[in-house]
């Protein structure tokens, strides 16, 4: 299974989608990955003669498919036409440094989703498959039902 | 558990959700959550599963919707717990 549908009910798109493909995904997590291009623009002043992927990049890889990802698979049955998502709350670690051109895998555990909320615990592998980073993210999601 | 003991417990679930400019003393009965206390909806679920914790009772979606008040909360715990007493 490739789990295109997933990613095409995605609301990023280029040069904000932080997710190229789903190995699996289940009620109880995600696994997926995506390769940061030496092409990415932001390279060219983080920092400066240095490109180094920024943490904030880091954690909105793991949210967009330990979180986003997770959360359209969990909500199949509803309609997304309206869907409204934000990021809540993030508590992350960052261990390794990832550079221009490594593709990286983020695996995502689901440790709830009540009430729209759902709360994932996430890690991020380098392309050597080492921790770059870890942490704790969660996101509320509103369907069109929800809000009429 | 008293009536007394409820809104207490209540009351220390909520205090940790708090934003920094709501001070403690601001929490009332009639305090609405999100409009009064500015508690927004994703720390009102925490307070719901610490509620739940606490209280070891299972709210449902329609208790959360209903769910506007601290008053509205006690009413909710109480009913469920005089469901599974």
């Amino acid at each position: 299974m490739n789990y295109h549908h997933i990613i095409a009910q995605l609301p990023y798109s280029k040069p904000f989608l932080f997710v190229d493909t789903l190995q699996s995904v289940s009620a109880d997590g995600v696994e997926g990955s995506f390769t940061f291009s030496r092409e990415l623009g932001f390279y060219q002043g983080h920092f400066k003669g240095n490109p180094v992927t920024p943490g904030v990049l880091l954690t909105e890889c793991c949210a967009q498919i330990g979180l986003v990802c997770l959360g359209i698979h969990l909500l199949a049955k509803a309609d997304l036409s309206q869907l409204q998502i934000g990021l809540s709350s993030s508590e992350m670690e960052f261990l390794l440094p990832v550079y221009p051109g490594e593709t990286v895998t983020v695996r995502s555990e689901k440790l709830y989703f009540r009430f729209h909320k759902l709360k994932c615990k996430v890690r991020l592998y380098n392309a050597e498959g080492a921790l770059a980073c870890k942490g704790v993210l969660s996101g509320m999601f509103k369907t069109r039902e929800d809000v009429t | 558990m008293t009536e007394a003991a409820r809104y207490q417990k209540l009351k220390e679930i909520v205090t940790i959700y708090l934003p920094e400019d709501v001070a403690v003393d601001m929490i009332t009965e009639e305090s609405h959550f999100i409009n009064e206390l500015n508690i927004n909806s994703a720390n009102l679920v925490d307070i719901v599963l610490d509620v739940e914790d606490a209280f070891d009772i299972l709210l449902e979606n329609e208790d959360m919707d209903q769910m506007q008040t601290v008053k509205d909360a006690l009413a909710i715990i109480d009913t469920k717990l005089t469901k599974t007493s």
